[in-house]
C-alpha cells in the first residue's frame, strides 16, 4: 500500500463493465483492518502505564509490530517487546528475533523460566500441557508481573480457534492472572473499557479481526519480512504417519528410516518439538497465499498442544512414542 | 541490507516470478474489490441462531475439515457447536457470549457475530450487535415472537442497524408450511414498523436440515425469494449517513522531537485534507490542517475511519480527550443531554448516581440527573421509572464534569455512542446512544476536572519521586512537600484538585485521601509502587484519567 493508494480513488477497482466501483469512497477491508487495529494501539497506550508488546517471532507478531510502527510514527514504539522463550524455539526463529528487533531499534526482553529449563524440563519427559504451563504460561505470568506490565498486546486472532472466537479485544485479566470467560465485559462499538484494578491487567487483541488470509496478504502487501521457516524448502524431517516433525532438539530422536528430507513449511511457528510442518512447494509468500485458499484444514491442525486440552489418550500416546 | 530487501531479493533470485505469483496477484485485487459486510444474529433463547451460522459456514465451505470433525457425533454435526466454542457452552448447550466468524464468498467478506439469546447475556448480544450493518432476527416457528425477540428487534433498532432480515426457522418442524410463514411474517413486520426499522426481510428457512441458508429450498416452493446467503451477498450496506463534519478526536499526541507536534487519532466521521480550517475543542481555537501524516508517507486527503496523524499550522497543545472538527460544521459541545441507555449492571441505574463515562478518547465524570422512561418489552411502550434496572432500556438525562463534544447517535455511530463504567468495579454498566442535546453555554463554566487527593508518604523519597514525575506527566498539579502540622490546609489544596505528597521522616502506610465533596476519606494503601498508587488514585476518580501526554515525555 503506498501513501496515495489509500486515499485514490484510483485504487477502487474496475467492474467488469469499466466502470469504477459504484460505492466511491469505500476502502478495501486490509485498510479497515489496519485502522481499526491502529486505533486499539494507540487506545491502549494513552490509557495504560505500562504496557509490553508480546512478541513470538511468528507471522502474526511481525503484522502487529508493523502496525505499531505505523501507529506512533513518527514517533518510535513506545513499548517494550516481550519474548516468552521456552528454550525450543528454533534457532532460526531466535536468529530473526535477534536481528529483526536491533534492526528496527526496539527493545526486546526475553524471558525464560531457568528454573523450569534447569530441571529439565520438557515435553517428552513432562507431557506438553505440563511443559507448557511451566515455559510458557508460567513463564508468561512471571515475566508480566516482574515487570509490571498492566496491559500486554497480543497476537491472537479470532479465527485461530473457536475459543478465541470468544474473546474481546480488551480482555480482562484478575490479579491472578485468570480470564473469566463466563463474565466479560461488554464491549461495544469501539469505546473500549480500560479501567482496571490494583495488581489487574488487560490482554489487548489488535488483530482479534484478522484471518489468516488477511495476515498473509498484508505481509505481502507490506512486504514485512518473515521467519524464513514459512518457507516451503527441503528440510530434515522426522515422518511419521501424517506428521513431519522438525529435528532441532537432541530429546526428538526417530526410529530407524523415520529421518528424511522433505519439502515442506511450517504454518504457525512454536516450539520446534511441538511444531507439525506440512509438506508444501510455497516457497514464496504468494504461494502460500494460494495454499492457503486450498487448505482444508486449520492452521492449528498441525500444533500438537492444541490438541491435548479435551483428549489426553492421544496425548499420552505421543508422550510414550517420544 | 535490511531485512525485508534481503527476502525480497531471495525471492526474486531463486523463484522468478511465475505464472502462479501473478494469478494470485489477481486473486488478491479481486479480494480488495469486495465489500465487507457485518451481521449479527438476534432472538430468542433456542431459536437456531447458532445452529443456522454453523449450517451457513458448513454449506458456504467456510469450515475446515478438522473444525467439523470435532463437532461430528455418529456421523451427525453439532452446528451450533461450530460456533458454542466456550466449554460451558458446550456443556449447557446455550451460547453465552459471542462468537466472531469471518468467511467470504465470491461476491463479499463477511463479519459474523452470533450473540446469546438467554436474557442473562442481553449485554453480549448488544456488544454483537453495536458494529453491525444487517441483524438476523430469528424467530422458532412453532412459537413466534417471544419477549426476547422484541428485547432484541428493539436493541438493534436502536443501535442503528437499518436492515433486519428475519428468519423464520424450524420450518421443518411446521411441515414448511405457508401459512405458518405468512402468520408471522405479518407480525414481524407490524414488529418492525413499531420499530422504525426501515428495511425488514423475511424468510423461511430450517438452520438444522439446510433449507434456504444457502441453497434454495426444495420444500417450499410457494417463497420465491433467495437463500439467506443470496440476501446477505446483496442487501445494500450500511453507508453512514454521508456527514458534514470532518470529528477527529484526538487519541494521543506525537511528539518525538520538538519540531515535530502531530495529534493521533482515528476520524470518527468526514473527510479531512491539508489547508482545511478546523476547530480545536473544547477551546475553540481556529486553525488550519498543515499535513496528514502516515508512516505510507503524507496524505492528500483522509476520511473515516482512517487512522492518521495531523499537524496543525499553529503551534497549540491539545491533548487526548480534545477534538479536531471541521470549523464551519462544529459537533455539539454540552454538558447535558438525553440518552437512550442499555443497562448491563446488576445495580440498578438511579437518579443522583455518579459513573465515569467514556465518549469517543475522553473519560469524564457523569452524574444521572433524571431517568425519564423505561421500555416496556412486552408491549414496547415507554412507561415512567424512577430505575433502570439490568437488561433495561431507557431514556435518561445525563450531566457531565467536563464538556463533551458530541453529535446525536443519528448523525454519528462514532460521536454519538458512549459507554458508562461504574468506577467501584470498574464493569462497564452501560451503553447509550445520544438522542438530544442541549449546547453548553459559550462561556465556560469550569467544572473541576478532577478532585485531587492528598498521599501521605512518610519516609519514601524514591516512592515520592517517583510518583511526582509519573503525575506531572498527566497534566494533574502536583505538590510535594515536608510541611508538618498542616494537614487541613493540604486538604484544602488537594481539593482544589491537586494531588498533594506529604513526605515526612515517620514510618507508616501509604496513606491517601481524598478531597470530594466535604468528607475526606482515607484508604490504606499497600503497594510501595508508583504505578500501583497511580491506578488506585484513577480508581477513586482523584486524577483524570488518559490525559497522558508525548511519547517522548513520558516513555
Ligand atoms: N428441527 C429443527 N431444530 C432446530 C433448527 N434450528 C435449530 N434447531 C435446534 O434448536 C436447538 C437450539 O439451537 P441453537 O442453535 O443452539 O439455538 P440458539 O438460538 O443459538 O440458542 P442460544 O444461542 O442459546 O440463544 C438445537 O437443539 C438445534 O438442533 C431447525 O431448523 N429445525
Ligand atoms: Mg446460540
Amino acid at each position: 500500500m503506498t501513501a496515495t493508494a489509500i486515499a485514490d480513488r484510483s485504487a477502487v477497482p474496475l467492474h467488469e463493465d469499466g466502470k469504477r466501483a459504484t460505492a466511491v469512497d469505500r476502502f478495501n477491508h486490509i485498510q479497515l483492518l489496519e485502522a481499526e487495529s491502529i486505533h486499539i494501539l494507540r487506545e491502549v497506550v494513552a490509557e495504560f502505564q505500562n504496557p509490553v508488546m508480546l512478541y513470538s517471532i511468528g507471522k502474526d507478531s511481525s503484522v502487529m509490530l508493523r502496525l505499531a510502527q505505523k501507529a506512533f510514527y513518527p514517533a518510535p514504539i513506545p513499548f517494550p517487546l516481550l519474548h516468552v522463550d521456552t528454550g525450543y524455539k528454533f534457532d532460526e526463529m531466535l536468529e530473526f528475533r535477534d536481528r529483526y528487533t536491533s534492526e528496527l531499534g526496539v527493545k526486546l526482553i526475553v524471558w525464560r523460566n531457568e528454573e523450569a529449563l534447569a530441571d529439565g524440563a520438557n515435553p517428552v519427559r513432562l507431557g506438553t500441557q505440563r511443559c507448557c504451563g511451566l515455559l510458557k504460561t508460567q513463564a508468561l505470568l512471571d515475566g508480566l508481573r516482574a515487570h509490571g506490565f498492566d496491559a500486554a498486546f497480543g497476537g491472537a486472532r479470532r479465527d485461530e480457534e473457536k475459543s478465541r472466537a470468544k474473546e474481546r479485544i480488551f480482555s480482562f485479566r484478575d490479579s491472578t492472572g485468570q480470564w473469566d470467560p463466563k463474565n466479560q465485559r461488554p464491549e461495544l462499538w469501539n469505546l473500549f473499557n480500560a479501567r482496571i484494578g490494583l495488581r489487574e491487567s488487560i490482554r489487548v487483541f489488535p488483530l482479534s479481526n484478522w484471518t489468516e488470509l488477511d495476515i498473509w496478504h498484508y505481509i505481502h502487501l507490506e512486504k514485512i519480512p518473515i521467519v524464513p521457516l514459512y518457507l516451503a524448502k527441503e528440510r530434515r524431517m522426522l515422518v511419521r504417519g501424517d506428521s513431519l516433525i522438525p529435528v532441532e532438539q537432541s530429546f526428538v530422536q526417530g526410529l530407524p528410516g523415520e529421518e528424511q528430507w522433505v519439502k515442506c513449511r511450517l504454518r504457525s511457528l512454536g516450539c520446534s518439538p511441538c511444531t507439525g510442518a506440512i509438506r508444501s512447494d510455497a516457497d514464496t509468500v504468494p504461494k502460500i497465499i494460494a495454499e492457503l485458499m486450498a487448505v482444508r484444514n486449520s492452521e492449528r491442525a498441525n500444533r500438537i498442544i492444541d490438541h491435548d486440552q479435551d483428549g489426553s489418550m492421544e496425548i499420552k500416546k505421543r508422550e510414550g512414542y517420544f | 541490507m535490511s531485512f525485508a530487501e534481503e527476502q525480497l531479493d531471495a525471492a526474486a533470485r531463486g523463484m522468478a516470478v511465475d505464472d502462479l505469483d501473478a494469478r494470485i496477484e489477481e486473486q488478491l485485487e479481486a479480494e480488495r474489490g469486495k465489500d465487507l459486510l457485518r451481521f449479527s444474529t438476534a432472538g430468542s433463547v433456542d431459536d437456531g441462531k447458532s445452529t443456522l451460522i454453523g449450517r451457513l459456514l458448513y454449506d458456504s465451505r467456510n469450515v475446515y475439515d478438522d473444525h467439523v470433525r470435532a463437532v461430528t457425533r455418529d456421523a451427525a454435526i453439532d452446528f451450533a457447536q461450530l460456533t458454542d466454542g466456550l466449554r460451558a457452552e458446550r456443556e449447557q448447550g446455550i451460547t453465552i457470549d459471542v462468537a466472531y466468524r469471518y468467511f467470504s464468498t465470491a461476491k463479499r467478506k463477511f463479519i459474523i457475530a452470533d450473540t446469546p439469546g438467554h436474557e442473562q447475556y442481553t449485554r453480549n448480544m448488544a456488544t454483537g450487535a453495536s458494529t453491525a450493518d444487517v441483524a438476523i432476527v430469528l424467530v422458532d416457528a412453532r412459537k413466534g415472537i417471544l419477549d426476547q425477540t422484541r428485547r432484541h428487534a428493539c436493541i438493534a433498532s436502536l443501535l442503528g442497524i437499518p436492515t433486519v432480515i428475519a428468519a423464520i426457522n424450524k420450518m421443518d418442524l411446521m411441515e414448511f408450511s405457508q401459512e405458518v410463514f405468512e402468520q408471522h411474517r405479518r407480525d414481524l413486520e407490524a414488529l418492525a414498523q413499531r420499530l422504525e426499522i426501515p428495511e425488514l426481510i423475511p424468510v423461511p428457512v430450517s438452520a438444522l436440515e439446510g433449507d434456504n441458508i444457502v441453497h434454495r429450498s426444495q420444500r417450499m416452493p410457494w417463497y420465491t425469494g433467495q437463500s439467506l446467503l443470496g440476501l446477505l451477498e446483496t442487501v445494500p450496506l450500511a453507508i453512514e449517513r454521508a456527514h458534514a463534519g470532518l470529528r477527529f478526536p484526538v487519541q494521543r499526541v506525537l511528539r518525538p522531537h520538538q519540531d515535530f507536534r502531530g495529534f493521533a487519532g482515528q476520524i470518527a466521521a468526514g473527510t479531512v485534507r491539508p489547508g482545511d480550517e478546523v476547530v480545536a475543542l473544547p477551546s475553540g481555537f481556529r486553525t488550519r490542517v498543515r499535513s496528514i501524516s502516515t508512516w505510507d508517507g503524507e496524505l492528500d486527503v483522509a476520511r473515516a475511519p482512517q487512522s492518521v496523524v495531523l499537524t496543525l499550522e499553529d503551534e497549540r497543545d491539545i491533548s487526548r480527550g480534545e477534538m479536531i472538527a471541521s470549523a464551519s460544521a462544529p459537533p455539539h459541545r454540552t454538558t447535558r443531554f438525553e440518552a437512550t441507555v442499555v443497562w448491563m449492571h446488576a445495580t440498578p441505574l438511579r437518579a443522583g448516581a455518579t459513573y465515569l463515562l467514556k465518549h469517543t478518547s475522553q473519560t469524564v465524570r457523569a452524574h444521572v440527573a433524571e431517568i425519564r422512561s423505561r421500555i416496556d418489552v412486552e408491549h414496547l411502550e415507554e412507561r415512567g421509572t424512577d430505575q433502570l434496572a439490568l437488561n433495561d432500556i431507557g431514556r435518561v438525562v445525563i450531566e457531565t464534569s467536563r464538556p463533551l463534544l458530541a453529535d446525536t447517535y443519528r448523525e454519528s455511530r462514532s460521536t454519538g455512542s458512549l459507554i458508562l463504567i461504574d468506577s467501584a468495579d470498574n464493569a462497564t454498566a452501560g451503553a447509550g446512544m445520544i438522542r438530544s442535546i442541549t449546547d453548553a453555554a459559550e462561556t465556560t463554566t469550569t467544572v473541576a476536572q478532577a478532585s485531587g487527593a492528598l498521599i501521605t508518604l512518610g519516609a519514601r523519597p524514591h516512592l515520592a519521586a517517583e510518583l511526582e514525575s509519573a503525575l506531572l506527566g498527566t497534566n494533574v498539579l502536583v505538590l510535594r512537600t515536608r510541611a508538618r502540622g498542616v494537614r487541613a490546609e493540604l486538604l484544602a489544596v488537594a481539593r482544589l484538585g491537586a494531588v498533594v505528597l506529604a513526605e515526612s521522616d515517620t514510618s507508616g502506610p501509604v496513606l491517601l485521601t481524598t478531597g470530594d465533596a466535604g468528607a475526606a476519606e482515607t484508604h490504606v494503601l499497600a503497594g510501595e509502587q508508583a504505578t500501583e498508587i497511580l491506578n488506585e488514585l484513577q480508581r477513586l476518580g482523584a486524577i483524570p484519567t488518559g490525559d497522558t501526554d508525548d511519547d517522548a515525555v513520558t516513555r
